[in-house]
């Protein structure tokens, strides 16, 4: 049928039709990077529009409901602290504005590291061959077995306090052998292929049949594991600090859920003070969950035709 | 009864060897490259304890020489690992003389309990609700309610874990804030006990099971979408069988057996996330045994717990490797694997 024998409706659907046949453009997709972004807008419109100099403690009252609730002591919340105060004074939102990004922060970069790792040992492993290929595919074979929890938790009760990025790093070396293996596993089986077979006839470079043969192919893999990575991290670092350890002296919301939870805030009722960081974690797992389901779609076209 | 080829047996046993050698020698390593030294820990503890110590650089050497710190690096090295082949990790600093195996062996029964107990549910529940949403002749609602459920699977337990314990423990008051069994309650083989331990056990269960069985529901998901598809089906419909028991009889079965290969990927972080859940609900487990240590910067309890996790998460993988081809036929190992 061409163009001009539809009526205009029936052009109007084909468009639509043809705008979300693009599997990149899936609500799942949208809504979860749009989550994430919105932690991200917190933490940056926060910084401007609120004193993140609320952090310090004793800036408040202890223990301060938000606003139209009254604590056991019968303070009612005000509108100084619209998020309420925890139990040394401080104000939850600039908690939450300076908190919040720093789980997304060491989760992204821990990710981006290890997939980085992960990109060059798996290509390595897939092309050198041998026994290269072996030593790499044993170790991560080994190493994804190691829950970095434990490891870490050796790590900072024998090292004490650690910054972010150093938590990162430290995450980074638990987070490249899924993306090895993925990458190494898809590597065998283009280099099969025709059209890499091709490429290597008409006497392309290794370098270039990686990255510009192989890679674009591989794109929805990577960002899959790159998604379950970031979850992987961010868990890996909320669990260190609900443990209390991971840095003491920079506002992270697993901190505040290990203090809350040290204060018996469950037991007073303060469900401002783990609640708040509580909900945020759910709402970065919740994002990360959605970007990861609309990358399948992306990836898997069979899933495509059913609804979750 | 089919047998396994020794290569692949050889094989795994080298990863679960590699790995249990890796994670006890970084155990090892991690601590000896801090400064803080543990001699020292201990004698600030006796000095916390006695108000002042007297002789304190003879006690120093003498805890040193106890520890085997006097040794050269590779002896102390070789001793580790021999003590930890056989699970002597040494004794507890915190309450010494306390042998730390001795702390394990009290703590594990219960992590064991509560982990295999939340396994078995979630592995049901997750399957069954991963099929149905698949199913075509499942009803309207089951498909909407599911997804909607789905959700909240992405969240770690400890979160859950929390939220449970304010509705059902602070505020409603069902079940008890922490612990694991009732204080007034001696343990022992009586209904009472056994009662008090499943009421206390109850939220911790429940906070790993609602979080985790998306998990096993997504990739049932998966794995129905494939043979739902396949010719059998078609022909078992074909041949006027009742729905549920194609769904039973043909779908499930032949779906379920990848999800337990899964399992391996995944244990290692199912039994993180339940190491934290102990920690909020102070369940006598693993997870609180870790935490105390951690606070009181007992390093043979920390050492000992964070290996014997390890050791259980490498067992298990390397036990789903090796029953794996017993369940499902249709794997065949190659020589080479």
């Amino acid at each position: 049928m061409t163009d001009a024998s539809m009526t205009r409706a029936e052009r109007r659907r084909a468009r639509r039709i043809r705008r979300f046949d693009n599997p990149w453009l899936n609500p799942k997709l949208f809504w979860g990077i749009g989550l994430l972004l919105g932690i991200v807008v917190l933490g940056i419109l926060g910084r401007v529009f609120w004193d993140p100099e609320l952090v310090f403690v004793g800036s408040g009252i202890p223990k301060l409901p938000p606003p139209g609730f009254e604590n056991l002591r019968g303070q009612a919340g005000t509108f100084t602290n619209p998020l309420g105060t925890e139990g040394s004074g401080r104000d939850m939102l600039a908690l939450i504005i300076i908190g919040a990004p720093n789980s997304l922060f060491v989760g992204l970069l821990a990710s981006l590291i290890g997939m980085s790792i992960g990109i060059f040992l798996g290509f390595t492993s897939g092309f050198v061959g041998g026994r290269t290929d072996d030593v790499i595919r044993v170790l991560s074979d080994v190493m994804i077995t190691i829950p970095p929890l434990l490891i870490l938790v050796v790590f900072q009760s024998a090292f004490g306090d650690v910054s972010l990025t150093m938590m990162a790093l430290l995450i980074a070396g638990f987070v490249w052998q899924s993306p090895t293996r993925l990458i190494r596993a898809q590597v065998l089986s283009m280099k099969q292929s025709g059209y890499v077979q091709m490429a290597r006839l008409s006497g392309a470079s290794t370098w270039h049949i990686m990255f510009k043969e192989m890679l674009p192919n591989l794109v929805p893999y990577l960002f899959g594991s790159f998604i379950a990575n970031v979850t992987t991290s961010i868990v890996t670092a909320v669990g260190l600090e609900v443990l209390g350890l991971g840095p003491q002296r920079i506002p992270t919301l697993g901190r505040t859920i290990y203090e809350a939870i040290n204060a018996g805030a469950l037991i007073q009722n303060l469900w401002w003070w783990w609640g708040i960081p509580t909900l945020l974690l759910a709402v970065m797992f919740i994002g990360l969950l959605l970007i990861n389901l609309g990358l399948d779609e992306v990836s898997n076209p069979r899933l495509r035709k059913l609804k979750l | 009864m089919r047998t396994i080829p020794t290569s692949y047996l050889l094989n795994r046993l080298l990863t679960l060897f590699l790995t249990v050698f890796i994670a006890a020698t970084l155990i090892w390593i991690i601590p000896r490259l801090s400064p803080v030294d543990p001699a020292e820990i201990m004698l600030g503890r006796m000095a916390a304890g006695a108000g002042a110590v007297a002789d304190s650089e003879a006690i120093l050497a003498q805890l040193r020489a106890n520890f085997g710190l006097d040794d050269p690096l590779f002896i102390q090295y070789l001793k580790y690992l021999c003590n930890t082949v056989t699970f002597n990790f040494g004794l507890s600093t915190a309450t010494f003389p306390t042998p730390v195996s001795a702390l394990i062996a009290n703590a594990l029964p219960w992590t064991l309990g509560l982990m295999i107990l939340s396994l078995i549910v979630t592995f049901i529940i997750g399957n069954l609700l991963g099929a149905l949403m698949v199913w075509e002749e499942s009803p309207k609602l089951v498909k909407v309610a599911i997804p909607a459920a789905m959700v909240f699977t992405s969240i770690p337990p400890i979160l859950s874990g929390l939220l449970l314990m304010w509705i059902f423990a602070a505020n409603l008051r069902w079940f008890p804030l922490t612990g694991a069994y009732g204080l007034t309650v001696e343990p022992g083989w009586t209904w009472e006990f056994a009662i008090s331990v499943l009421h206390h056990g109850f939220l911790p269960a429940l906070s790993i099971v609602i979080v985790t069985f998306g998990f096993w529901a997504l990739g049932m998901r998966g794995l129905m979408i494939t043979v739902q598809g396949e010719d059998y089906v078609t022909l078992a419909k074909a041949k006027g069988l009742k729905p549920r028991y194609i769904l039973y009889k043909y779908m499930i079965r032949n779906a379920i057996l990848p999800q337990i290969t899964a399992f391996a990927l995944k244990v290692g972080l199912l039994i993180a996330g339940q190491v934290l859940v102990e920690r909020i609900f102070a369940y006598n487990g693993m997870g609180k045994l870790l935490y105390d240590a951690i606070l009181d910067q007992d390093f043979p309890v920390i050492q000992g717990v964070s290996f014997v996790i390890i050791l259980m998460t490498a067992l298990s993988v390397f036990i789903v490797d090796l029953i794996y081809p017993f369940i499902d036929p249709r794997i065949r190992h190659e020589a080479s694997t």
